[in-house]
């Protein structure tokens, strides 16, 4: 460890030799030349101890001192600055700012119309109650800030001489902080010091990112020896790093220390605010941010803003309604203009201004013009978006507390991230999903491997899995006959290979109860341990072979010859070394193992062959003294067992394979094992605790837990990580430890990760990668030094190519594994290259990159792994619903091709009786003639898209690989494969990277003018959700990332469908309908007053008292229209999900159209017609005054207003009538109190006693009787002709719903049946001239025709005609 | 840990899962068909008696303006001599039956006008003559500052034609009594406007000028009644009480008492104006005599719009009885 720490030590020294070279000029030892002036681009932390600051000049007190403090303050506003910050923010809103013009020309008394307090009493009511809301949320921020300002934190104080606990508040830059196991961490900390012997700190990031998994950090390397007790005094370097940003994935600096030197580190020494320290005891660091300099700080934005589509569109009509109000306005302006030019002498009523001058028509008519604005203010429909906002407050809550859509396992309800775009739901046209995690459960488990060419198929594994699901699920999915075969006559069967692979992948269930069951045991809690994912029976036939240890360990000790024993070995290693996986006891799931628990002894052993191998030189005799010694340490290991709940009942079966310790099979029972039912085997797995000995497996990726697992399940157990050592259990129980030499992380441009270990015995080098076909084969060794290996290699390579295809094709996910061994003199020329490009500060991801792959080369292939990745519940399903809505899916995904097009037919995407398009070609010109083949044939089904036309042509699939998609958008064919695209049923996207994830969204959103949605899980979903219009994250477990940027997050694909058939659709009609209703309400109301001026000399006056006319809008008519928009129910949930069909209706946004803004404005003005003219006729020539003849119109105006809105409500709850009841009695209430009180407190209105007068007039109510009626006549009649004829699904839709529910059932069935028949015959017209038979066993036809294009893929890489594969429905 | 596991599990209820009990009204044509009836019967009833009490309302209007037709006025009208007196003769052969008013009625006359309608104070008016009255009265706030009560257009504009009418019987002219007496909003009278109370009402209007266009002060409005005086004239408050629509009349008087309490028997009348109020130049103003029902004096739109309206439901009714019959026709068909 010492030899490690020096070698590091030395490499670090040399970077600093060349440091003058380098661009950046770096920062000198400070107590050299401590003024000269420090570069900007950096940030210089000077330590908070004793040395520092005696020492520390003036000028860098000052920088010190200007960085900001550990407190933290998220609110908006103080208590001084609460009122004019807010009411800025507040004025700077375009609405607020309309109210203040109002209120500015209320002023002019030219033009006033309103008192001047009336006038702001809406302004006031909207600041108010946005001031009101706005200093709550911040006084909750205020208490939640206080709360963490407040937490202690164990801080190192040079006066004490000793950590103090502090006020997180009063942490300070440069301060030294200690935190404890489980303690939060105050600010971003470089870590210098660990309780941890190898300087290891570990990490859970769920605060920040909601991953669980832990994550490793380390103390700056070659810094200090990490076993003394650190010391903050005699810490005298300076910490020079970046200054403070968000982007949490990089972190460079170095410590400028005294002697010159300067010491590199990243961001694996940095712990960051508010992520928990686990699995160490105490950590301590010196602070480099503080408070909202801190990387989660920066990184936490509020909540997103969206203007949804619905009020896009809303927004052009309410610049019509701009328009109609300008119109009005001139009108006015002209009409006082003329009206005065009529009289030959100024009459008696229009009396001068105050100075007694008479004002000239024309400034008359000017100043009308704006008292026009004042009087009309109502029709630009502000109220409109603050009720717009109420409502989607509502429906919100509405969607968070639907049961349907909580996930019980996760405990977790759908999120509305965004609030104001629930209606776009009701509005989708494509969904761009993403594959793994989303379509797919991203629980990886263990399926089949080939090891050196050859193929174990663990159909042992496969079985117990098949029983497992069977016995979960009893109601299985019609839509997968094959599954309804017993499992053991379809293992029987599936010895010749396709049937059995069908089987695997084509899963579209999970065992929902089983998990229920599992996650009972005591360690569920921990990511990735689950036994049914990762359990795995060991194929028999490779279990056999790596039963024979005493061979491999012979070979394997030969480690630099290739020989075939030795890579069973090799292969099961690498699986249990090559990855970042931590260990944990089940007990403590949380406490990291970081040695071997009690194996002293057999410890001792291994050391024991080591120093033999040394000794005597010779191998026979090592093998042979392993031999013996392993024999004689097995006595020991049972009576030892590796974890106290080895020694449980359990412990015999412990592994079900039945490895014994003894170090060779016991065969018998082995057979007796595999004789047992395979549904009885799978019985007693679950009853035996899998996790017998005590070990968990965090794992960063469910793929490296998987692995580790299935190594177990072959006795190669992964017993403890450290970072310089991994101890593994061998099959027969001896220990063997593995020096870590380095680890060259996985990410997705390498897509491969190694592990560089010493040979335990041979001392060589040896690199384990596993990665990406792609990216190992590559990457293999080209040459052999003799032909018959060379030759060897080759059959190996195309072996085990075909069986990477196999397996992608049963839609697995594959990895290869590979090895490499090499001298330890050209690993450590190696590394010298290696510790220069991580200290280096620029470039110096580039260089790591560039070093890591030089070691990857000249790999041995070993083997490669398939991992199955299972679909989600109801995904078939959820997709075949979407899909009858007019919803177009996408499938975007990393994996292969392969993979892919298998998921795709698995969860019904693709159809067997569809025509698929591959294009993967990395020729421009093989593109383009590949657009125009296919453009033409699909145009010979028709131009229009065949799922929409009423005819059935055949629908086309389209997939698409990433690097030709890349080539598409580089020529600018975008466009044209749009167009192809655009024929398409479903289009399949397969390695693409995120960025051109987002590029297909983008193209798709803009060009073709669509509602999109994007759903993901992983941070690799994070820029396609941010692309489409609504963005649906999986709150899976792959981390937060997708879900902090979705707009709304979900726990499981299949909540889409009721997201979008039922929420989407209640909510767009619900809001199209309220905002219809809104301007039509707004228009009907205002134009009463327009109306009045012709009979009033264009003058502005308002018939209706200002108070009433007020609250006309503030109380009697708003709440009826929210409780509308929040509550109404066209219909049912159950209607919408039983026929998706409905769907369309918004996606055509046939709720609001123009059209209907028109119509709407039309029956407005018709309705406000009536409501004026019919009381002005009754009470024409007669001695009504003005306020009097206001009253019935302002009476007749609420019921026609609120009766409008009972028509067009479609489901009348209690809260509807309680709504409605309560408006009107609130009217009268309110007018008939208003004018019984008010004597004279609103002079220039004159409402005292009208009311009452006017009620007590039996004309009163025959007028308001006859306007209600005349005015909704036209209304009432269109809509009950539109019910009687019921030419719109809708309508039909809503006749079912007030079926009985039995009747409603047939009706659905039967107008299902009507499309479907349709649909068929379509389908069998196509298929009878081009068919190929009609083949009765649909998965062999799949498979067959999948297989054929597999090969057209490598062999001619473009021929579509070919690549068409039309199959025949036979379900 | 049940319980804890489920903590965000939204709650089951009606309310949440937007499940509550809902009437869902299905608007068809067969639904609505008795409604439309019902509606259709029931206006074409209230029309027609609306109709025939409408038709029942006598009405006897005379324009006096002093142009055109009613020549007898147009001296009054031309020449600017006060107080000018025109008569207006009629002669009724029926009984015009009780109870009688009698309105004036000015056309084109706006006093709904904005800046006219906002020109009071109603503070004022409420028995304070001499505080400084509102803005809003500007310009007729004051006059060599002091307050003019009451201030503002309106009352400046009142309308000051008197009217008396007389029975000829034989040559001679008797008199018909006009009550002047709650011809205003009892309201009005007794709680909006008031007179101050101290003192007598001219002590209480001193300091204060009349109206411009006023020929005498608010106390002596009326010289026979000195309860009919100040704030609380009548007349006064009748004006103030804005008219809704430019062509109004207004209550002048009401035919009650002695021998006319039944109506004005059938016989020759003469109304003799005292012509003061100028409306030549913008408009016209009349005297009507009307007779007054439960609903109001003579309007026979009412009673046509009910006939209309309902005559228009029943239509609608038939129109849905054939779109019916023709949709379940074309439904069976399908």
């Amino acid at each position: 460890m010492t030899h490690s720490i020096d070698r590091l030590s030395c490499c670090f020294r040399r970077p600093e030799t060349t440091g003058d070279s380098e661009t950046t000029p770096l920062l000198r030892p400070p107590h050299q030349d401590r003024e000269i002036p420090l570069p900007a681009a950096l940030r210089h932390v000077f330590p908070n101890n004793a040395i520092s600051v005696n020492a520390i000049t003036p000028s860098h007190k000052q920088l010190m001192d200007r960085y900001p403090g550990n407190k933290i303050r998220t609110t908006k506003y103080t208590l001084l600055s609460f009122l004019p910050k807010n009411l800025f923010q507040q004025f700077y809103r375009l609405a607020n700012i309309y109210f203040v013009f109002l209120v500015a020309i209320n002023w002019f008394p030219q033009m006033e119309v309103f008192h001047r307090e009336i006038t702001m009493l809406p302004l006031l009511v909207v600041t108010v109650a946005s001031s009101l809301k706005d200093a709550l949320e911040d006084f909750r921020r205020y208490k939640f800030d206080r709360i963490v300002n407040y937490r202690a934190a164990s801080v190192y104080d040079w006066k004490q001489q000793d950590f103090v606990l502090k006020r997180w508040k009063d942490v300070r830059v440069g301060d030294f902080v200690k935190v404890v196991c489980n303690e939060v961490i105050p600010a971003d900390i470089l870590l210098l010091n660990t309780s941890d012997p190898n300087g290891v700190c570990h990490l859970e990031t769920a605060n920040l990112d909601g991953e669980t998994n832990l994550k490793q950090r380390q103390v700056v390397r070659g810094f200090a020896a990490p076993n003394c007790s650190f010391q903050p005094e005699h810490f005298s370097g300076t910490v020079v790093c970046e200054k403070p940003n968000k982007t949490l994935t990089h972190f460079k600096g170095y410590l400028a220390m005294p002697e010159k030197k300067k010491i590199g580190f990243g961001r694996e020494s940095l712990l960051l605010r508010g992520c928990t320290v686990r699995n160490t005891d105490n950590a301590a660091g010196i602070v480099v941010y503080a408070g909202h300099e801190t990387k989660a700080m920066l990184n936490n934005k509020g909540p997103r803003y969206k203007r949804s589509k619905l009020e896009r569109k809303m927004n052009t009509d309410v610049l019509f309604c701009v328009g109609i109000l300008f119109i009005m306005c001139l009108i006015g302006a002209l009409g006082q203009y003329f009206w005065l030019g009529t009289f030959p002498s100024i009459p008696p009523f229009v009396p001068p201004d105050s100075n007694n001058v008479y004002i000239p028509p024309s400034l008359s008519g000017f100043y009308m013009f704006f008292t026009m604005i004042i009087l009309l203010q109502v029709l630009i429909p502000i109220s409109l978006y603050v009720s717009i906002e109420l409502i989607k407050v509502g429906q919100v809550f509405f969607i968070t507390n639907d049961v349907d859509l909580y996930d019980e396992e996760t405990d977790s309800r759908v999120q509305c991230r965004a609030l104001n775009i629930t209606e776009d739901l009701g509005q989708i046209q494509y969904v761009f999903s993403d594959k793994t995690g989303t379509l797919t459960e991203n629980k990886m488990v263990f399926r089949r491997c080939s090891i050196m060419g050859t193929e174990y198929c663990h159909k042992e594994n496969a079985l117990r899995l098949a029983a497992l699901d069977e016995a979960e699920s009893d109601e299985e999915d019609p839509a997968f006959p094959q599954k309804k075969v017993p499992s053991r006559l379809q293992f029987r069967k599936g010895k010749s290979g396709a049937a059995l692979r069908r089987w695997n992948s084509a899963r579209a269930r999970i065992g929902v109860r089983g998990q229920a069951e599992v996650t009972l045991s005591p360690h569920s809690d921990v990511a990735f341990s689950s036994p049914l994912e990762t359990d795995v029976a060991p194929d028999r036939r490779l279990q056999r072979i790596t039963g024979d240890e005493a061979g491999q360990m012979e070979a394997w000790c030969r480690v630099s010859r290739i020989n075939g024993g030795a890579c069973y070995m090799d292969f099961f290693l690498a699986l249990a070394i090559c990855n970042t996986v931590v260990v944990s006891t089940a007990m403590h799931p949380r406490q990291r193992v970081t040695g071997p628990l009690n194996f002293s002894t057999t410890l001792k052993s291994l050391g024991h062959i080591q120093t033999l191998l040394k000794r005597l030189g010779s191998l026979s005799h090592v093998i042979s003294s392993l031999h013996s010694i392993s024999e004689k340490s097995s006595p020991t290991t049972p009576a030892s067992p590796p974890s106290p709940a080895a020694s449980g009942p359990a412990g015999d079966k412990e592994d079900m394979g039945g490895i014994t310790d003894s170090g060779s099979l016991n065969t018998s029972l082995e057979d007796s094992e595999a004789d047992l039912p395979p549904t009885e085997e799978a019985a007693t797995e679950r009853s035996t605790d899998p996790n017998s000995d005590g070990l968990c497996y965090e794992a960063e990726s469910p793929d490296e837990a998987a692995l580790v697992h299935a190594a177990r399940a072959y006795g190669y157990t992964l017993l403890a990580r450290t970072p310089d050592h991994v101890t593994i259990r061998l099959p027969q129980g001896s220990l063997l430890t593995f020096e870590i030499l380095g680890t060259l992380a996985f990410n997705s441009v390498r897509k491969r990760m190694s592990v560089v270990v010493r040979h335990p015995v041979t001392n060589e080098v040896v690199i384990y990668t596993k990665g990406a076909d792609s990216a190992i084969m590559e990457r293999l060794a080209k040459s052999a030094e003799n032909q018959p290996e060379e030759n060897k290699r080759k059959r190996i390579a195309a072996k085990t190519q075909r069986h990477l295809h196999l397996y992608a094709k049963d839609g697995l996910r594959t990895l290869c594994i590979a090895k490499k061994v090499m001298s330890l003199q050209a690993y450590t020329d190696w590394l010298a290259v290696r510790q220069e490009a991580e200290s280096a500060i620029d470039n110096r991801e580039e260089l790591l990159m560039e070093t890591a792959s030089h070691l990857e080369t000249n790999l041995t292939l070993i083997g490669t792994t398939g991992i199955e990745d299972r679909l989600q519940e109801d995904v078939p399903a959820t997709i075949a619903s979407l899909r009858k809505a007019g919803i177009q899916v996408w499938v975007l995904t990393g994996d292969k091709q392969e993979t892919a097009v298998n998921i795709a037919y698995s969860c019904r995407l693709l159809d067997q009786s569809d025509v698929v398009f591959t294009l993967s070609t990395a020729s421009l010109d093989e593109c383009n003639s590949f657009l125009d083949c296919t453009l033409e044939e699909v145009k010979r089904y028709g131009v229009q898209p065949p799922w929409q036309s009423g005819s059935r042509g055949p629908a086309f699939g389209l997939v698409l690989e990433g690097h030709t998609l890349g080539l598409l958008f580089e020529a600018g064919l975008q466009l044209r494969l749009l167009e192809l695209s655009r024929h398409c049923r479903s289009v399949l996207c397969c390695r693409v990277t995120p960025l051109q994830k987002s590029a297909v969204v983008k193209l798709v959103r803009n060009k073709l003018k669509v509602m999109t949605l994007s759903i993901g899980d992983g941070a690799n979903d994070v820029s396609m959700i941010q692309a489409a219009d609504i963005g649906v994250g999986i709150s899976g477990q792959e981390g937060m990332q997708a879900v902090m940027a979705s707009d709304f997050a979900i726990s499981h694909f299949k909540h889409l469908k009721k997201l979008l058939l039922v929420h989407g659709h209640w909510c767009y009609s619900r809001l199209a309908s309220t905002v219809i209703y809104f301007f039509y309400k707004n228009v009907a109301y205002v134009n009463l007053l327009f109306w009045y001026q012709f009979f009033c000399g264009f003058s502005g006056t308002a018939m209706i008292d200002y108070w009433l006319l007020i609250f006309f809008n503030l109380l009697f008519t708003s709440v009826p229209p929210i409780v509308f928009g929040i509550l109404d129910k066209d219909i049912s949930a159950g209607t919408l999900l039983s026929l998706p069909e409905l769907y369309k209706s918004g996606q055509n946004s046939e709720g609001y159209r123009h059209s209907t803004f028109w119509v709407a404005l039309l029956d407005a003005f018709y309705q406000s017609l009536v409501c004026f003219f019919v009381p002005y006729l009754a009470y024409q020539d007669s001695d009504i005054d003005i306020y009097s003849f206001g009253t019935p119109m302002n009476t007749a105006s609420l019921f026609t207003i609120l009766l409008h809105l009972a028509i067009e409500i479609r489901t009348w709850t209690v809260v509807h009538w309680v709504v409605m009841v309560g408006s009107v009695l609130l009217y009268f209430i309110i007018a008939l109190s208003y004018s019984a009180l008010c004597i004279d407190c609103n002079p220039p209105s004159n409402p005292y006693w009208i009311m009452e007068n006017q009620m007590a007039d039996p004309v009163f109510y025959l007028v308001c009787i006859l306007t209600t009626v005349l005015a909704l006549l036209p209304r009432y009649t269109f809509r009950v002709l539109q019910g009687t004829l019921a030419l719109s699904p809708l309508v039909r839709a809503r006749q079912l719903d007030t079926l009985s529910p039995q009747v409603r059932e047939s009706f659905i069935r039967e107008w299902r049946s009507q499309e479907d028949a349709s649909e068929a015959a379509s389908d069998q017209v196509l298929s009878s001239p081009t068919g190929p038979g009609s083949p009765t066993e649909p998965t062999v036809d799949r498979g067959l025709s999948l297989h054929k294009d597999g090969n057209e893929d490598t062999e001619k890489p473009f021929s579509p005609g070919h690549r068409r594969s039309i199959s025949t429905m036979t379900i | 840990m049940k319980n804890q596991q489920a903590a965000n599990r939204p709650d089951n209820t009606a309310f949440t899962q937007q499940r509550l009990p809902a009437w869902q009204p299905m608007l068809s044509a067969h639904v609505v068909i008795p409604g439309f009836l019902l509606i259709g019967m029931a206006f074409i009833g209230i029309g027609v008696a609306l109709y025939i009490t409408s038709q029942n309302i006598q009405v006897l209007e005379a324009d006096y303006t002093g142009t055109g037709q009613y020549t007898n006025c147009s001296e009054c009208a031309n020449m600017q001599t006060t107080p000018c007196i025109c008569n207006v003769t009629f002669s009724l052969t029926t009984l015009f039956t009780a109870p009688v008013f009698l309105y004036y009625g000015l056309s084109n006359y706006y006093q709904n006008y904005r800046k006219y309608g906002v020109s009071r104070d109603d503070v004022q008016l409420w028995g304070d003559p001499t505080r400084s009255p509102a803005d809003a009265c500007a310009p007729y706030q004051y006059i060599d500052s002091k307050p003019i009560a009451p201030c503002g257009s309106i009352a400046n504009s009142m309308f000051n034609d008197t009217f008396s009418l007389y029975q000829i019987i034989n040559g001679t002219k008797k008199e018909v009594p006009l009550d002047g007496k709650g011809i205003a909003w009892w309201t009005d009278y007794n709680i909006k406007f008031r007179n101050p109370t101290q003192g007598s009402l001219q002590d209480a209007f001193n300091g204060t000028m009349k109206p411009v266009n006023w020929s005498k002060p608010a106390y002596e409005l009326d010289l026979g009644d000195p309860n009919n005086n100040g704030f609380l004239n009548q007349d006064f408050l009748v004006w103030m009480r804005t008219a809704a629509l430019p062509d109004f009349r207004k209550l002048y008087r009401r035919i009650t008492g002695g021998d006319y309490a039944l109506g004005l028997p059938p016989g020759d009348y003469v109304l003799q104006i005292e012509y003061n109020y100028a409306v030549k130049d913008f408009g016209r103003k009349k005297v009507v005599l009307s007779n007054v029902t439960w609903m109001g004096g003579k309007n026979e739109f009412l009673g046509i719009a009910y006939l209309v309206v309902g005559s228009l439901c029943i239509v609608m009714s038939v129109v849905m009885l054939v779109v019916y019959a023709k949709y379940k026709f074309a439904d069976e068909n399908a």
